[in-house]
């Protein structure tokens, strides 16, 4: 059955790809709520928080590229459970293809949904004045480390489409996603946070992978946060993927 | 598809159980499907139809008891299995933001057929759905949804295909348009093995009849045989055959009848 995986994986995520493109208004709500807390923040609040030298709008972008991913996954868990409860998940699985694929489509599917709806967000954010004098390399780094960040999070996607109960309860898990974020150096410098809450801000994974953005957006070194950064993805995506499977698992034989 | 032993039945099942937690769903389920046949497993909600269609389409394990399709033993060679059959849900298992069409060539192109834009279109025109070809299938009647998906059953003439409740939901016009179909299927070769609660189907449909009850087979034969079961009508002034029904019901015991008019007491009574 290997043999046909990556044809069969094609076929099946070009089916959903469809989905995608015929329900554009996922991606568009998918990047609207981040755009708003953009505008928020910048004309807003931003005025009242000190980032030093630094214009708010490239302080703040990384995080808000880390809620557009937050909010996209939970329309990769909700086209996995539209597809369970229709029952053309089990048609699949009871034909001669590779089975995973059918996951891995949906993975896939998640992968480029996202990355529509990232560059939708960073072509506002260029409106709004933000700069950044990064080359290719730092580029590079940061379109990797956001997919690695996808990824991790569409496999915790897969956990919730599979065990939902109703399409509602498919989406919540992204709440907590989108709001972690805010309990994290991604809007304003952790030093002016309450001991406690800075504590949880300055260990949580979503603040060293702000601040491995951020300095390669403002051509800084990175320092030890990329290591933390790619660990916490790295270690996220490996317990995920391990919950997911066992959640196919015991839906399939 | 798949060359394998063309002695023997299509599917033998012996001794199948499946139990959720305390619930027992299958306690002990053997039949056999004669090569080219039609069929009917009957039951009520909750007899076990689902869960032995599901074990033999490779979805769920069984705790007990073996099911064999098209030669290959589902819980050792399920790969070989899936190669052999087609699953009509209970639920038109279609996917509704893409064409009548699309839906074709998707399943025509995981089962790695050549030309699977001629075999959608192929298959449009038997099913009458030509018309509809380039409509999004959420947009189709009931009847339309289901032929799709019995027509998206057939891609790759799988030798058995499994019709868990085809008719389910569907209006007297759909259920007629679906018979049709399935007759036609067994005209084919085409083994079919359907589930239904509706005993008109199955005596209109089925060449052998068993009746799940409770998680057993507790009655197959022809429907002939299942009519022998009663005592011959005594002829008085008018002679009346028994119905499937009234068999189902005597075989099956009349308990939630029983139920039913237990209930309906004590709302006299309150």
């Amino acid at each position: 059955m290997t043999t046909y995986f990556f044809g069969d994986t094609a076929v099946l995520t070009g089916r959903t790809l469809r989905h995608v493109t015929r329900s554009v208004d996922t991606i568009i709500t998918t990047a609207i709520t981040p755009v708003a807390m953009m505008l928020m923040f910048v004309y807003v609040f931003g005025g009242a928080i000190d980032t030093g030298p630094v214009q708010y709008v490239d302080y703040m972008l990384p995080g808000i590229l880390l809620i557009t991913i937050g909010s996209g996954v939970a329309y990769t868990a909700l086209r996995l459970f539209i597809d369970m409860r229709t029952g053309i998940f089990e048609r699949f699985q009871s034909m001669p293809i590779a089975r995973s694929g059918v996951l891995w489509a949906h993975v896939l599917t998640s992968l480029v949904a996202n990355l529509i709806s990232l560059l939708l967000v960073v072509a506002v954010a260029l409106l709004m004045g933000f700069r950044s004098g990064a080359g290719i390399l730092a580029w590079l780094a940061v379109a990797g480390i956001l997919l690695l960040f996808t990824l991790a999070l569409t496999w915790i996607a897969v956990i919730a489409g599979l065990t939902a109960k109703s399409a509602e309860g498919g989406g919540a898990f992204s709440y907590p996603l989108i709001f972690l974020p805010f309990l994290s150096s991604a809007f304003v410098p952790t030093a002016t946070m309450p001991g406690p809450v800075r504590w949880f801000a300055e260990n949580q994974p979503v603040t060293s992978i702000v601040d491995t953005i951020r300095d390669l957006f403002a051509r800084q070194p990175v320092g030890d946060d990329i290591g933390i950064a790619l660990a916490w993805c790295a270690g996220i995506l490996v317990v995920a993927y391990g919950f997911a499977m066992a959640a196919y698992r015991r839906k399939i034989a | 598809m798949t060359a394998e032993s063309t002695a023997g039945p299509a599917i033998r099942v012996q001794g199948l159980e499946k139990a959720y937690g305390e619930l027992e769903v299958l306690r002990g389920v053997d039949f056999d499907v004669a090569r080219g046949s039609i069929f009917a497993l009957l039951g009520s909600n909750g007899s076990g139809k689902t869960t032995t269609i599901r074990i033999l389409a490779t979805l769920l394990k069984a705790d007990a008891g073996t099911a064999v399709v098209n030669g290959f033993d589902v819980a050792t060679r399920p790969a070989n299995v899936r190669e052999s059959i087609s699953l009509t849900g209970q639920f038109a298992a279609v996917d509704g933001v893409l064409s009548g069409r699309e839906n074709l060539v998707l399943v025509a192109r995981l089962r790695h057929l050549k030309a699977p834009g001629a075999v959608a279109d192929d298959l449009l025109r038997r099913f009458s759905l030509a018309d509809a070809a380039t409509r999004r299938a959420s947009t189709y009647s009931g009847g339309m949804r289901r032929r799709l998906d019995i027509a998206m059953s057939l891609l790759g003439d799988p030798p058995v295909i499994f019709l868990d409740e085809p008719t389910a939901g569907l209006d007297p016009e759909g259920r007629m348009e679906v018979w049709q179909t399935v007759k036609e299927l067994a005209g084919h070769g085409t083994t079919v093995l359907l589930t239904t609660q509706h005993l008109d189907e199955a005596e209109q449909l089925a060449d052998r009849i068993a009746i799940l009850h409770q998680g057993r087979i507790i009655a197959n034969g022809t429907l002939a045989e299942l009519k022998r079961l009663l005592p011959p009508a005594k002829a008085e002034y008018v002679e009346k055959q028994p119905t499937l029904e009234e068999v189902f019901l005597a075989i099956v015991g009349n308990d939630h009848i029983r139920h039913v008019t237990g209930t309906s007491n004590q709302g006299n009574h309150g």
